[in-house]
């Protein structure tokens, strides 16, 4: 499902084997519960996460079939990705997405999700894939895009020619931040970017909050307008 | 005035004659029943291109008919500015892929009927973008502004374009991000390279529902002044 590992100040939460990984919700609870872990590890409020992945998808998105064999089943997975985004919105630490591999639809806002996105150049897109399936666009997925995403032009080809976007050109986007020769090396960038992100100091706490205010829409969508990220109580794990 | 003619998937919306193309109120019901009538037989991989005749894409509202009517000026301008919302929102709401093709000028409300597609072409050679109103004195109508705010990214472009009085080339307009190619020299240049962005656009067959519901929650400001509703289906479609 989801393995953390701890180095240093360095919180590297991978989503592990070679599968698609789909945001289903026994993943998306793992993924929520290991955030609550490194939200409440002493050491949180001068530490990063680096969220990466095994094989050859960061993420397929959520777990359509799931959704067609149970309908209720998309409600409650998307309840489950809104709080997710909230949680690593409200995170008292930076947060590198260091994307490996393919980042589809909902598994594309995840990586978007976080403060820096490194991606390989040899394979692997971002890819809003909705309009290419059929599916309709959530507002809160649009409050992310057009949160991390500024020019207009890039949004519309994002979300209006479902581009499936390689790291060179989503530098270019100005979606990812940079681009590397392959996923070992995105994963030493992440690092060595981390690290050099941790030598700064500053205090996580001040951080979250102000990436809070930054991302107010996003959080205004995924979980209301007068609830503050991290006031909600999250030690109780699953909030759905 | 205006005609629709279809060809492959492409419809073509054409301002006819070698006239400015000022929107009055009869250009307006005109442009909105041809809008229509390419929205009852989109299918799959349908694609507009929206471009015109002559010197001009649109010069703006017809203020000489406003005028012309002495005291009741005001009322004919309010007139004009109230029908021309629908039009954006018809655009807004197409189920296919818009291409702007610009011939020539565009100008105020001309401007924005160009704006109001999602991709939008100008010659290289000629015409100009040109938000007039600052020049003339005429306050810009809110859904002008919100359209704007929602294509234009840069504050220093959305200046550039709203408040400096400028006539924006093709190159400028480029280099702001408010049109996304000025690389032909003649009408015909732009209108092809239309063309084959439409055909490339079409073979993807996509579902037009789906393309403006997307559209719609990309613009929610935009759509909300339009009275246009975004995608309330929000949580029930994975």
């Amino acid at each position: 499902m989801c393995s953390l590992e701890k180095r240093d100040r360095l919180f590297i939460l991978k989503l592990t084997g070679d599968g698609e990984h789909r945001l289903n919700p026994n993943l998306l609870d793992s993924l929520r519960s290991t955030i609550n872990q490194i939200r409440s590890d002493p050491s949180s409020s001068q530490s990063v996460l680096i969220t990466t992945s095994d094989g050859k998808f960061f993420s397929n998105g959520y777990d359509l079939a799931l959704a067609e064999s149970n309908p209720s089943l998309s409600v409650v997975m998307d309840a489950k990705l809104r709080s997710l985004v909230a949680d690593l919105i409200s995170l008292p630490m930076p947060t590198i997405a260091a994307v490996t591999g393919h980042a589809s639809a909902a598994g594309c806002i995840l990586a978007m999700s976080h403060d820096y996105v490194l991606m390989r150049r040899d394979r692997g897109f971002l890819y809003m894939s909705e309009l290419d399936i059929e599916l309709i666009v959530p507002a809160w997925f649009m409050a992310v895009i057009k949160g991390k995403i500024g020019s207009p032009a890039a949004r519309r080809d994002v979300m209006l020619t479902a581009a499936k976007v390689t790291a060179d050109v989503g530098v270019k986007m100005g979606i990812v931040d940079s681009a590397y020769g392959s996923a070992t090396e995105t994963v030493e960038a992440a690092i060595k970017l981390g690290e050099e992100i941790v030598q700064r100091g500053g205090d996580g706490h001040v951080y979250g909050k102000m990436r809070e205010s930054l991302l107010r829409e996003v959080l205004i969508h995924t979980i209301g307008e007068y609830e503050s990220g991290s006031s909600v109580v999250r030690s109780t794990g699953s909030k759905l | 005035m205006c005609t629709l003619e279809k060809r492959g998937d492409i419809f073509h919306l054409t301002l006819t004659g070698d006239d400015e193309h000022r929107f009055h109120p009869d250009t307006i019901t005109s442009v909105l029943s041809l809008l229509e009538q390419a929205k009852s037989q989109s299918t799959k991989g349908s694609v507009l291109i929206t471009t015109g005749h002559g010197k001009f894409f649109s010069n703006g509202f017809d203020l000489a008919w406003a005028q012309s009517a002495g005291h009741g000026a005001i009322e004919r301008m309010h007139q004009m500015v109230k029908s021309f919302k629908p039009v954006l929102a018809a655009l807004l709401d197409l189920p296919m892929p818009t291409i702007a093709a610009l011939n020539g000028h565009a100008a105020a409300s001309g401007l924005m009927f160009a704006l109001s597609h999602d991709y939008v072409f100008m010659r290289k050679d000629r015409g100009v973008l040109y938000m007039s109103e600052v020049d003339i004195g005429l306050p810009v109508p809110d859904y002008f502004s919100a359209l704007v705010v929602a294509k234009v990214g840069s504050g220093i472009a959305r200046r550039e374009l709203l408040l400096s009085g400028k006539k924006l080339k093709g190159e400028d307009a480029v280099a702001l991000g408010i049109v996304d190619s000025a690389a032909h020299d003649s009408a015909e240049g732009v209108v092809e390279a239309t063309v084959s962005l439409g055909q490339s656009l079409a073979a993807k067959k996509w579902n037009g529902e789906v393309y403006a519901s997307i559209r719609r929650s990309l613009y929610p400001e935009l759509c909300r002044m339009l009275e246009l509703t975004a995608n309330n289906l929000a949580t029930h479609n994975l």
